[in-house]
């Protein structure tokens, strides 16, 4: 492959988890113990609607936490993606799942139970 | 290091003249802020870019100096 789309492996990281996996939340802790209240509030949210998420600890790895700001261009954790695009962080997620939207949305790309 | 509420009313005020700006200190620590901003900047524009318009009038400062800014965004209806 000559190709390579960005010259950022941690871009590519991330470009191929998203594409890899429907539901992606990148968050500090792990979805069984967050470590900042924004990202359990997520998770919370996403639990409770029952979709099937894989999350993704940035604390693990410091190019990983400055690569998530610069490939959305938002500069703070959690950041929750579907089917590969950048859907909000901790705001817009509870905004969404408040009126409703988020279980709509959701559920438009069958990533809910019925 | 925490940003005083008129300074983060200054700075947003830069960003959006025309706004309607109401800021609550959520812990009274300089540090915890809530923002709501109606702005016709905002018009037509979907949630995560009207985001990203206050994240860049905040120059950097969100996730550093600001831990943490809830978000609260609208254009005029």
């Amino acid at each position: 492959m000559t190709d390579t789309a960005t010259a950022n492996p941690v871009h590519d990281f991330i470009a191929n988890t998203v594409a890899e996996h429907p539901v992606v939340l990148f968050m500090k802790g792990v979805p069984e113990q967050p470590q900042c209240g924004f990202s359990a509030q997520v998770v919370q949210i996403l639990d409770h609607l029952g979709a099937d998420f894989v999350g993704v600890n940035v604390l693990q790895s410091d190019p990983l936490r400055e690569g998530i700001k610069s490939y959305s261009d938002w500069p703070t954790i959690p950041q929750l993606y579907v089917k590969g695009e950048f859907v909000g962080g901790c705001d817009i997620v509870r905004e969404m799942f408040q009126s409703g939207e988020l279980k709509t949305f959701l559920a438009e790309q069958g990533l809910l139970e019925a | 290091m925490p940003i005083a509420q008129p300074d983060l009313e200054a700075i947003l005020r830069e960003g959006f003249p025309d706004a309607e700006i109401r800021i609550e200190d959520l812990a009274g620590d300089g540090d915890h802020y809530k923002a709501r901003i109606v702005s016709k900047a905002f018009a037509g524009l979907p949630r995560v870019r009207q985001h990203q318009l206050v994240y860049a009038a905040l120059k950097g400062r969100m996730g550093g100096e600001l831990h943490a800014l809830a978000l609260e965004t609208a254009a005029p209806t």
